[in-house]
């Protein structure tokens, strides 16, 4: 009996690896959700240079402000542009059909990108930009091949190219992809630019599920009675129990 | 004083001491239980959770094409402990599975299927079956993308039946493809027809249970014939229900109330601790219990890269997908089910549980386990040549496992029983 528990306990590793479609240009984000500076920044730049064309349809103006520790009338001021009250949510006013045309797809609601997708691939799409001439909007990405979207963000970052290097590969000198480098002509430093996706994917990370650290704080709670209450449920039973044995 | 009066006045007009005592305070469990007795129970708990969270979530829920995803994050962010429900709803799904199928397996091991218990091993497995349905309509109702396809996926199925294959997909989704008309009528059967049937089958499985009387670790009965059992073996330290004495002598028992209570809440302490790390700490069970593609709303013209069900039905999807025939893999997959249903006939055996019985049966057992648990893997998968080989090696153990047993538990090697529980 023993062992056939060892064994299945054995297969259920076999089970647990994750689904994604990551591909090798994935890198990993280092954020966190408790970081309200940093939730504040990818808030700014959210509003600044996403929301023109991606919702967060699901989310309210709010919502946000009171857990990122904006005060509201701030918030107003700063972070709605589009005049509307901050019980709503944050949309825009672009016609999904006309973006259809523009884009070949209307571009996608971004309240529940990071739990789609996963933070680290939020964070290196956004990393991942180069230019691409044969591209509508002449650039590419390499964690989203062909992608629709201009590089929203090129104030920031500059024009990132690909560099390669000649490596001797089986004795033959072969081009070797080696990442990608900005053109300089962006307002912020790599080091800036690389912090400031990181900014950005820690809010859509937040948005994707705004009650996460409740959830989790409420968690600890939950399991510490729970383990209260086994030792006193455990000691009824063997109470009971004495009668039997 | 008052208390007793208020009992009496309710036992003069409905018998509730005497079902009290019948089926809970006077009931005779075999006093041998080991864990893997209290999975039952948990079943119960994990069907009351959902009946409770699923009430709460269907005040909030949005049953159209339009509304429903929408609804979902309402009560994800704007309803008070929505995520909580939400969460508490979506994981108990996959947790009911964990459950049953440790109770079947339970049932397995110590051949709690067999003489006379095969009645309660057939409300179980209808019980399992209407399970399935009720989770694959509950799936579609968050109405994102994997729910969407994965309905599409399943219902097609029903399209391999000749002839009347495209009436009755038809019929299923109320339009030509799975639309707001389907999903609102998943949510009527969802909240209320299987729920329904749900319970019922759960007290009759509970009847049957009781008429029988438990099964137990050692396989042997507890109720012996009157005058079989010597003076100083019987106990008088336990009062049993008239009912279950008629001719018969009890030994070896417990009333269930206290003593399996106390026992059972124990485990629901523990069973709750692993739940609540997951509905708190990895709601997401790895994708396996909220799939990532979920997270985008349901869209018609956009089919995922990758459809796999949800892991619970995965072991029967690979038996689906191991067939190159649609209908050849329909029929293989109910017959998948339909072999376990039909167990008891199966097993020739005269010795009910493993303790007792032979190596190859306990090699078999364990066969079955693995194949099992490996389709289930493979279901997930993307399909491989090298993968649907393995599938189609794994169906041919899975139901060989019943085939063997077929033959070799007519005449088995197996151990003496003891004479009294061992334990």
């Amino acid at each position: 009996m023993k062992k056939l528990l060892l064994l299945l306990v054995a297969l259920v590793p076999g089970f647990a690896f994750a689904a994604g479609g990551n591909n090798e240009h994935v890198v990993h984000a280092d954020i966190d959700l408790t970081d309200k500076a940093s939730l504040q920044r990818g808030a700014q730049l959210f509003m600044n240079y996403c929301l023109g064309c991606h919702q967060m349809q699901y989310q309210r103006y709010e919502r946000t402000f009171n857990d990122l520790d904006i005060p509201v009338e701030i918030g107003k001021d700063n972070l709605i542009f589009s005049g509307e009250k901050v019980g709503n949510h944050i949309t825009n006013g672009m016609d999904s059909k006309q973006a259809s045309k523009w884009f070949g797809a209307p571009p996608p609601d971004l309240t529940l990108e990071a739990r789609l997708r996963g933070p680290d691939w939020v964070y290196s799409y956004l990393i991942s930009f180069y230019k691409d001439p044969s591209r509508p909007f002449g650039v590419n990405n390499l964690v989203f091949p062909n992608v629709g979207m201009p590089h929203v963000l090129e104030e920031l970052q500059g024009l990132p190219t690909k560099k390669f290097e000649t490596a001797l590969v089986d004795g033959e000198n072969k081009e070797r992809f080696i990442g990608l480098e900005s053109d300089g002509t962006g307002r912020m430093s790599p080091d800036e630019y690389n912090q400031a996706a990181l900014d950005l994917t820690n809010f859509l990370t937040y948005v994707g599920e705004p009650m996460r650290l409740e959830r989790e704080a409420l968690g600890y709670k939950v399991i510490v009675f729970l383990l209260v209450f086994l030792v006193f449920s455990y000691l009824l039973k063997k109470e009971y129990w004495r009668d039997v044995h | 004083m008052m208390f007793q009066k208020i009992v009496d006045w309710i036992d003069a007009r409905i018998p509730m001491t005497e079902t009290w005592n019948k089926h809970l305070a006077q009931y005779p469990a075999p006093k041998n239980f080991n864990g893997w007795y209290v999975f039952g129970a948990l079943a119960i708990l994990v069907l009351v959770n959902q009946i409770l969270t699923g009430i709460w979530l269907t005040m909030n829920y949005e049953p159209s094409g339009d509304g429903a995803f929408r609804s979902i994050e309402y009560i994800m962010r704007d309803v008070d402990y929505g995520w909580l429900l939400r969460y508490l709803h979506s994981t108990g799904a996959s947790a009911f599975f964990v459950v049953v199928y440790l109770h079947m397996f339970r049932g397995m091991m110590y051949g709690s299927y067999q003489k006379p218990r095969e009645l309660l091993w057939l409300f179980g497995m209808l019980i399992y079956l209407v399970l399935m349905a009720e989770a694959f309509m509950g799936y579609l109702l968050p109405w994102g993308q994997m729910s969407y396809w994965g309905a599409q996926v399943i219902i097609s199925l029903f399209g391999a039946i000749p002839y009347f294959g495209d009436d009755i997909t038809l019929w299923i989704r109320g339009d030509y493809v799975v639309s707001g008309a389907t999903l609102n009528r998943f949510f009527a059967l969802h909240v209320i027809a299987l729920p329904l049937v749900l319970v019922i089958l759960v007290f009759l499985h509970i009847i049957a249970l009781h008429e029988v009387g438990s099964n137990n670790p050692d396989g042997i009965e507890i109720k012996r014939k009157e005058g079989t059992v010597p003076k100083e073996a019987q106990t008088t330290q336990f009062t049993f229900h008239p009912y279950y004495k008629k001719g018969k002598t009890i030994i070896d028992a417990i009333p269930f109330y206290p003593y399996y209570i106390v026992k059972d809440i124990v485990a629901v302490a523990i069973f709750f601790i692993f739940f609540c790390y997951i509905v708190f700490f990895m709601p997401e069970g790895g994708g396996y219990f909220l799939e990532k593609p979920n997270f985008e709303a349901a869209n018609p013209l956009k089919t995922p890269e990758h459809i796999a069900p949800v892991w619970y039905f995965t072991p029967f999807y690979a038996i689906l997908r191991a067939v190159p025939d649609k209908l050849a893999g329909v029929l293989l997959m109910f017959a998948a089910i339909a072999v376990l249903a039909l167990l008891p006939w199966f097993d020739r055996g005269k010795v009910r549980s493993i303790r007792y019985r032979s190596v190859l049966h306990k090699l078999n057992l364990v066969q079955f386990v693995i194949s099992f648990v490996i389709l289930g893997y493979l279901g997930v998968q993307a399909p491989t040549p090298m993968f649907t080989l393995m599938s189609q090696i794994f169906t041919l153990t899975y139901f060989g496992f019943f085939f063997a047993l077929f033959v070799y538990s007519k005449n088995e090697d197996t151990k003496p029983l003891p004479e009294r529980l061992t334990r």
